[in-house]
């Protein structure tokens, strides 16, 4: 393989070469243009020659491989790669943008870290979704968009849950990127999508100190520290932290895996709806934990670092499910049917993210003072309906939406949130009389953006 | 082009048939038979017909130790393979045992090498089931593609930037892009005993331009096959081995 002499001006495959606009250690970045391509582009080009050129290869490799399986607005959209054999090169769309390090230095306001917070939950979440890994995020591969949605690139340290990993034997990529790197990436387990959770984590705790919870690890013991050792809470750092962000940021660090969020779109959830968040003593934490209980994690890190690989556990499906309730009809018999299926789906994972939702028509404008009321009432039936499923309440969430179209608002907040499952009730066929609720579930399974299960009474024969 | 790869196919007529229809299905034009065409199963004179019409068409076709096992002696093989054997030795006709008697242990053809167990020592029969091993059959292969069976599960090795191997558990229908500058070694599954709790018959295709390998499962009608072999009087684990697939 030959140094390729990739200049302004040059022809490649059809793309014509443009400025350098990143030169770095493991390549070069270009424009392109050229294939009629309707979006400004990227070529990315191995550095090659380099001592380490295998390795960069193998990076290289990676990235070619896992970009053309992946989709969405969350990642730039694959163009072409190159046969490594003769001119080795990726391009992809050139994300219209500013990267997340442009963002950093003093502290963001938490309104703005929650915002950008979520944004980069729900490119993680789309990721994994697809089956990646990302394991390098960190503020330079996040590139936020004009309109607010966060894309991640870099995709060279990532791994894919059907293809062969080929960075998993390499000691200097399991590394990631030493500040953001997660215990188990430390520990050499490259199979966690929790992993990409810690890494957030440490992002928001970035963009919300100022400062690096386990500052720049210069070795690889240094890396360790971070499988026994708890960052200062933020609110050490900066006082203003309001509890809701310092308990995302701390759940998200948690050195095991298993204590963390278990999925991105619970992450996401938590930031757009700071008064959901439940608080534990994360949130109030002032200080390090104490002496003794971090000798008692040192002793258990001991354990997991000597194991090769790491601890095999495997994250369970999160599932975000999201039952429609109408708190209009509460003593509707349809109810206890829609308790049921929802307590039987529930069951089928440990972990995972119940959102209640109520939709009522719009109520008086916001200087009615009778405006509250209706809130209020309704997320108390929401309350008494989630009640026998006697879920802890960390795991629900209650919403009460004023819309005059429901269908449409059901759907809008399940994209929203990155909801798996919705579900919901229809009418039996036989019962005309509740023909609006009928289109409702059929609109809503028509345009939904995810599953919906949709629960009806059984025993009804159907008449006419 | 789409190259269909089969291996230990082990006389059972049903799974081939229904690999075939797959690979054919997905456009297969070339094919490669990596050894074991008879043993345990009940059809193996059907199974040889079916692969030597393959090899008048240019297929490749490589002899397994369990062919091997017709003209030689069974001595290592245990006691259902080498009931199966003997029987086998019965039913073929001298024209199907010449057909195996002729095929040769390992082929290399452009930048892929075709083997029964391990291109090291191909008549050693030496199981492929670890990446040192599997370095040691791409080492002696010394091309970029290794293909073999003999393990019947799936696998493939890729190395890395140390030129060690990893190994990759592929999943079925996923098609994996395999770069001639690096080493790879698949094994294939088998198509006529698979032994991971899943009956459905395996092997897997390479597509010879986006250069990608895909790893297939097929579902075919193992009872059928099952019947066949109680039918036929040979021993009643191997028939029933196809219906659990373990």
């Amino acid at each position: 393989m030959a140094e390729i002499d990739i200049a302004a001006g040059r022809e490649i495959d059809g793309f014509t070469v443009g400025e350098c606009v990143h030169e770095g250690a493991m390549g070069r970045l270009f424009e392109v243009s050229g294939r009629d391509a309707a979006f400004p582009m990227l070529m990315k080009v191995p550095r090659m020659g380099a001592v380490d050129s295998a390795e960069l290869m193998l990076a290289f490799d990676t990235e070619a491989m896992i970009l053309p399986r992946l989709s969405g607005s969350h990642v730039p959209r694959f163009v072409a790669a190159g046969s490594v054999t003769t001119v080795p090169y990726v391009v992809t769309e050139r994300v219209a943008g500013q990267s997340l390090d442009h963002r950093l230095g003093a502290p963001l306001p938490a309104a703005e870290v929650a915002r950008i917070g979520a944004a980069m939950a729900d490119a993680l979440h789309s990721i994994h979704a697809q089956d990646v890994i990302h394991f390098d995020l960190k503020p330079d591969n996040v590139i936020l968009r004009p309109d607010g949605v966060a894309v991640l690139v870099d995709f060279a340290l990532s791994h894919h849950r059907h293809l062969p990993d080929l960075v998993s034997q390499e000691r200097r990529y399991t590394a990631g990127s030493a500040p953001y790197i997660s215990p188990e990436q430390v520990r050499g387990t490259r199979t966690d999508a929790r992993s990409d959770l810690f890494a957030l984590g440490v992002v928001l705790y970035e963009l919300t100190t100022g400062e690096l919870p386990y500052g720049v690890p210069a070795t690889f013991a240094g890396m360790r520290d971070r499988l026994w050792i708890d960052p200062a809470p933020p609110s050490a750092r900066l006082s203003t932290v309001p509890p809701w962000l310092q308990e995302v940021i701390l759940r998200c660090l948690e050195p095991e895996a298993a204590r963390r969020y278990q999925s991105a779109a619970h992450v996401a959830f938590d930031l757009r709806n700071p008064g959901q968040v439940m608080l534990t003593d994360r949130s109030a934490r002032k200080e390090r934990t104490g002496i003794v209980s971090q000798a008692a994690r040192w002793w258990r890190a001991r354990d997991l670092g000597s194991l090769p690989g790491g601890a095999k556990e495997e994250p369970d499906a999160a599932p975000v499910v999201m039952v429609a309730v109408d708190t209009l009809h509460p003593d509707d018999p349809r109810q206890p049917e829609l308790q049921r299926v929802t307590r039987s789906i529930l069951s089928l994972s440990r972990e995972f993210r119940l959102i209640c939702v109520s939709v009522v028509p719009p109520g008086p404008g916001i200087a009615d003072p009778r405006a509250g009321d209706v809130q209020v009432e309704h997320r108390i039936r929401l309350r008494h309906w989630i009640g026998p499923l006697a879920i802890e309440p960390d795991r629900v969430s209650l919403h009460v939406l004023e819309a005059p179209d429901p269908a449409g608002v059901l759907v809008d907040f399940a994209a929203r949130n990155n909801v798996d499952l919705i579900v919901l009730g229809a009418p039996a066929p036989d019962e005309r009389t509740l023909a609006w609720w009928r289109s409702v579930a059929s609109s809503v399974t028509a345009n939904a953006p995810c599953s919906v299960h949709v629960v009806r009474r059984s025993g009804q024969p159907a008449q006419g | 082009m789409i190259l269909a790869l089969l291996s230990d196919i082990h006389a059972n007529l049903e799974a081939l048939r229904a690999c075939l229809a797959h690979a054919a299905g997905r456009g297969a034009g070339q094919f490669a038979f990596l050894g074991d065409l008879v043993g345990y199963g009940a059809d193996p004179g059907a199974v040889l017909d079916i692969t030597a019409e393959h090899a008048a068409r240019g297929a490749v076709v490589v002899k397994g130790n369990h062919d091997d096992a017709l003209a030689a002696s069974n001595a290592y093989l245990n006691a259902s393979a080498s009931a199966a054997i003997a029987w086998t030795r019965q039913v073929l006709s001298p024209e199907q045992r010449a057909f195996v008697a002729s095929l040769p242990l390992c082929i290399r053809a452009d930048d892929a090498c075709f083997v029964h167990a391990s291109a090291a020592l191909p008549d050693h029969w030496e199981y492929v089931d670890s990446p040192a091993a599997a370095e040691r059959s791409a080492r002696a292969a010394g091309t970029p593609y290794t293909f073999s069976g003999h393990v019947h599960d799936q696998a493939l090795y890729v190395s890395n930037a140390q030129d060690r191997m990893i190994a990759f558990r592929p999943q079925p229908g996923v098609p994996i892009p395999v770069g001639s500058h690096r080493r790879w070694l698949a094994l294939v599954g088998s198509v006529g005993q698979p032994r991971d709790g899943n009956p459905a018959a395996a092997y897997a295709s390479v597509d010879l331009e986006a250069k990608s390998i895909t790893f297939h499962r097929v579902p075919y009608d193992n009872r059928e096959a099952a019947r066949k072999i109680r039918a036929a009087g040979l021993p009643e684990s191997l028939a029933y081995r196809l219906e659990r697939g373990i």
